[in-house]
């Protein structure tokens, strides 16, 4: 799937295809907020879908940034939710701790976003120069490990905020709690260890995270389609031939790493003020699954496969509400069959076959989007 | 050609699955299972209008056992009122949704339930959850009583949500009070879950009474909730360190593990639980040697022999086949409180939620009610309630109060 | 004496994972796949073995046999339903079918036997006084257990034609299907083995944990799964040599570092190795040819 692109391609016919599908997600994404947005005005949702649309933004970032990653870079990571973590928590402290000196909430929201990028990012380096040494499985397992490792330090945490600045306590033997702050009068307590960020001001918005969700298309679409993106996919493709031909592959592997680490970063902070309460064992090996999932069902190195298939995935398991007690068991099993219908050559063949018209219709994109990936 | 097939694949199912469930999920509103009473006594006394009780709670993943005891036992409340006529000549509607307690799932099932035309929400069940949904609940002037979240937070600057359980600092205190007058030599180990609100809200309020009480905690071992498998270690930490007193501030299932190991290693201290604790006794295949003589802080015995709780275990035990534990009890409870708090403001299902929710808090600030769970219980304005633990030991296999043991 | 008793208990929490490793282990040195849902046969049959005790009233050799077989049986129709179609499927769809049928049967665990925690009563229980050392027999048995099983995986794939089948259809599926090995039957036995295994596994698992619930697989899976990783993947003695190791790292970082941060310690140790021997310990370096 992800070794389509030859050499001897026509490059210029390529180029425009890719353009092609590049414009039409810009557009899909474009309509989709437009739509759901005067729906929205309209008082057209239900309370439920408006609860998910911000989950939704940021799970859609959290793909496409996964997508990075995996599709374009062609490394397994188990570790995706350990960066959005990251960028929750620390885009929580920004965000909090700056409650009196910017009151207006999107710039604050603003600058939570771009703190959780930046750490999430320097969080990427710090796992990213290690672990890319490592290849396939082993790399997957190191990226599972960082998450956990992630998880348990930020456990660890207790930060709070008072007028002489942030007052951060790592609590490695469990002893110590928030009034070992010393917070002044008037502090408030935004990371409380296991507790998590509690109290937050719930600042994320719809429409933040569509310009998130704009802004990572433009990011990710731009790399790959840059002379640094044909390089990782060239590593992708071929790490020897690449090699020899001077691709330099740290640099490019970890171009690839932090920029995926800081766009789940974003998304986390996106994600983290969304929630008055969030906890560290949130952003556990099943949230890194899940997202995972998307990118697999999505396509590997198909961008616009990753934002719908992390769309209705997220939707699928509110929807399922009606089935009770077998909900999640009947997620399993769609997961189960999805995976077989899109994978087993035979089973293919035949929704092929019934799918025929249906699929002659929608010939062109399809092309497209092989050339995508 | 393979991702597109892919894709209309993936949107067909999910489309089919929308259809399929877009009619099962609308079928709840005119006919929920939860209205008509087990009992099948239940005609509708007044067509058309009804309560309409919300409760979430995990009922899948690991803290499944919670939600679902919290959703028997109120079930048992719900059928038992309407088979009695309802509340002010009202039928109640009861509705469960499962959060897997997660935060984002939790809002998610409040919203759904919010849409569906819930009036008052009972739960969440599960601490972390309750505090992003409280928020939510807050801004829409909801009513929340939650039967077991019990972390000061959940209360705290929300004048409308309120506890039916004890809160953490309370569970803390309380225990570091009892060993203090009751062991007062005694050498403490503490054993707690450092990723878990619940269990490390009630370790930190104890650990700083028993400074404050003089008393000397020589080991502190904690242990993550994936982890909860083996306590080999913190228990050979805590016999070197000379404790014989543990206190476990930790749910019932990594307790019996600990017991369990603590008897292989041939390690004998005093066990002291709070209210998560209670449930062991029930555990299936358990082995009730190994709870002999622990102690436990809890508000809610099945052994009790009361007409309301005998009444209510054999309820139980017939519906659910096992023995309900304390999360039962708080969900039964909170049924039965709303119950009285509606009779005593004269509400009606016609208000909205705004006006039962002002209704409600004026009630439950000022009414004192009996549950399962203690008796004259009362509500302050900061929404905790006050009741008194009891203690008790763990005797042959049941429950014995302290003061006779 | 403190160190001897951490070690011992390190040691027997280690050889539990070695069992579930190598049935990690062997699904993926002959499949190539991460079977994720292998923690959860676990659970299966934990359950299986339990409740043909309480419930069947079968003696308790009669229970592990009783949940051997029906794990064998689990573990060959899962991979007769989910994995064989996608033999020729990247190996990213194979982990997330696999992830899928993990939530499967964890699901569906709930479902049959509740939410509710039991309680295992283990298999042996009391314990044997050395000095002011105290070792459970049931540490003891899963030492002996485990190094039993990885004696006979070892004679197994060394000695037998099955095991020499095994072995091929590792190195090259294709050729060995060319020398007339039948490679889906090849397989279907690994899997069989390996849920086997998982049974054992269960069985010690919770004679070890003395609790059993829907989830109680998932963790000391992905724990096996980095011991696996750890020892070498694909490796029978590296499984073993990685799951004991793991088991000493975590009792030794809870008694002398941190009890809260064991399992960041025993990952960061496994990163540092991992980086020292990509590899893993006795894994063997396969150098990329062009």
């Amino acid at each position: 799937m992800s070794k389509i692109i030859k050499l001897g391609r026509n490059r210029s016919l390529t180029l425009t295809k890719t353009r092609v599908v590049d414009f039409s997600t810009y557009l899909g994404v474009v309509l989709a907020f437009l739509i759901v947005n005067s729906m929205l005005n309209g008082d057209m949702l239900s309370r439920s879908f408006r609860g998910q649309l911000v989950p939704i933004c940021c799970y859609i970032v959290m793909a496409v940034s996964l997508n990075l990653t995996v599709g374009i870079l062609g490394e397994l990571s188990l570790g995706h939710a350990g960066f959005m973590s990251v960028g929750a928590f620390s885009g929580v402290v920004a965000a909090m701790s700056l409650q009196s000196a910017v009151p207006s909430e999107p710039v604050r929201l603003a600058i939570a976003l771009v703190t959780g990028a930046a750490c999430a990012a320097i969080a990427g380096v710090i796992v990213g120069v290690p672990v890319l040494r490592l290849r396939g499985d082993y790399l997957a397992i190191v990226t599972l490990a960082f998450g956990e490792i992630i998880k348990e330090l930020i456990n660890c945490l207790i930060v709070g905020c008072d007028e002489n600045g942030l007052h951060v306590i790592f609590n490695l033997d469990g002893t110590k709690t928030v009034s070992d702050l010393g917070l002044a009068e008037g502090g408030i307590e935004i990371i409380k260890g296991a507790q998590g960020a509690t109290g937050t001001d719930t600042i994320a918005s719809f429409t933040a995270g569509f310009i998130l969700i704009m802004i990572t298309l433009v990011v990710v679409l731009n790399l790959v389609r840059s002379r640094s993106g044909r390089a990782i996919m060239a590593l992708r493709d071929n790490r020897i031939a690449a090699e020899s031909v001077g691709i330099n592959i740290t640099k490019y592997k970890l171009m690839a790493f932090i920029t995926s680490a800081a766009l789940a970063g974003a998304a986390g902070a996106l994600y983290g003020l969304n929630f008055s309460n969030l906890g560290a064992t949130k952003f556990n090996f099943n949230t890194s699954i899940l997202v995972l999932v998307f990118v697999v069902l999505g396509g590997l190195g198909s961008i616009w496969g990753s934002i719908i298939a992390a769309a209705v995935l997220t939707i699928l398991p509110e929807a399922l509400r009606g089935f009770d007690d077998y909900r999640m068991l009947v997620y399993a099993i769609v997961l189960i069959l999805v995976m077989l219908a899109t994978n087993n050559a035979q089973i293919k063949a035949l929704f092929a076959k019934a799918l025929g018209p249906v699929r002659r219709l929608f010939a062109k994109p399809q092309k497209g989007g092989a050339a995508n990936g | 050609m393979k991702k597109f097939v892919s894709l209309a694949m993936v949107l067909a199912l999910c489309l089919c699955l929308f259809a399929g469930c877009g009619q099962e999920s609308s079928e709840p509103t005119e006919n929920p299972e939860a209205t008509a009473p087990a009992g099948g006594t239940g005609e509708p006394a007044a067509e058309g209008a009804a309560f309409y009780f919300g409760a979430v709670g995990p009922l899948t993943g690991e803290n499944a056992i919670y939600g679902n005891a919290v959703k028997n036992g109120a079930q048992i409340a719900v059928d038992e009122i309407n088979e009695a006529g309802g509340i002010n000549g009202y039928q109640l509607k009861f509705r469960f949704e499962d959060d897997v307690s997660d935060g984002e799932t939790s809002v998610n099932a409040y919203n759904t339930l919010m849409d569906d035309g819930m009036q008052v929400l009972v739960g969440p069940v599960t601490t972390g959850p309750a505090l992003s949904v409280s928020t939510l609940v807050n801004e829409d002037r909801t009513f929340m009583l939650t039967p077991s979240a019990s972390s000061l937070d959940v209360v705290d600057g929300k004048d409308n949500v309120f506890q039916l359980c004890f809160t953490d600092p309370n569970q803390g205190m309380g225990s570091a009070t009892y060993i203090a007058a009751n062991m007062p030599e005694a050498k403490i180990a503490v054993i707690y879950r450092n990723d878990d609100t619940y269990s490390t809200g009630i370790y930190e309020t104890f650990v700083a009474e028993c400074e404050n009480q003089n008393l000397d905690v020589v080991y502190e071992g904690a242990f993550t909730g994936e982890g909860a498998s083996d306590f080999s270690v913190q228990l050979t930490g805590a016999q070197s360190a000379g404790a014989d007193v543990v206190f476990l501030p930790i749910y019932y299932q990594p307790a019996s593990i600990i017991f369990a190991q603590a008897d292989a290693m041939g390690y004998e201290p005093t066990f002291f639980g709070v209210d998560g604790m209670d449930g062991i006794l029930t555990m299936p295949n358990f082995d009730m040697s190994l709870a002999e003589g622990v102690m436990v802080l809890t508000p809610f015995s099945a052994d009790a022999t009361d007409e309301r709780t005998v009444s209510f275990v054999t309820k139980y035990n017939d519906q659910f086949g096992e023995t309900p534990n304390q999360f039962a009890a708080d969900g039964y409870d909170c049924i039965y409180a709303l119950k009285q708090a509606l009779e005593a403001s004269d509400a009606n299902p016609e208000m909205t939620n705004e006006e039962l929710c002002d209704a409600l808090v004026a009630q439950f600030t000022s009414m004192s009610f009996d549950g399962l769970t203690g008796s004259g219980l009362t509500w302050g304005a900061d929404g905790t309630v006050s009741k008194l633990p009891m203690a008790v030991v763990i005797h042959d296999g049941a429950y014995v109060s302290a003061e006779n043991a | 004496m403190e160190f001897l008793s951490y070690m011992i208990s390190g040691i027997s929490l280690g050889s539990v994972y070695a069992i579930i490793a190598l049935g990690y282990t062997m699904v993926y040195g002959i499949a190539k796949m991460l079977n994720f849902a292998h923690g959860d046969v676990i659970m299966v049959g934990g359950y299986v073995s339990l409740l043909s005790v309480t419930a069947l009233g079968l003696p308790w050799w009669a229970g592990v046999l009783l949940a051997m077989l029906v794990c064998t049986v689990l573990g060959v129709v899962i991979e007769g339903l989910a994995y064989r179609p996608l033999r020729a499927a990247p190996s990213l769809a194979v982990l997330i079918t696999a992830i899928g049928v993990s939530y499967f049967l964890q699901n569906a665990a709930l479902l049959l036997w509740g939410s509710t925690p039991m309680s295992y009563t283990p298999i042996v229980s009391g314990s044997l006084s050395l000095g002011g050392l105290r070792i459970s027999y049931i540490s003891l048995v899963t030492i002996a257990m485990c190094v039993v099983i990885m004696a006979g995986l070892t004679l197994f794939t060394g000695k037998t034609r099955m095991g020499k089948a095994m072995r091929a259809c590792s190195e090259d599926k294709g050729a060995a299907q060319l020398m007339g090995i039948n490679v889906n039957r090849t397989i279907s036995l690994t899997f069989a083995i390996g849920s086997a295994l998982a049974a054992i596994a269960g069985v010690l698992l919770c004679s070890f944990n003395t609790s059993l619930m829907p989830t109680t697989g998932s963790m000391p899976g992905i724990k096996a799964f980095t011991a696996a990783v750890f020892g070498g993947i694909g490796s029978i003695p590296g499984a073993l040599l990685g799951g004991i190791l793991l088991g000493i790292i975590e009792s030794l970082a809870k008694a002398y570092i941190s009890t809260q941060l064991a399992n960041s310690i025993m990952f960061a140790v496994l990163i540092i190795t991992l980086l020292v021997r990509p590899a893993g310990l006795l894994g063997k370096y396969v150098p990329e040819k062009v």
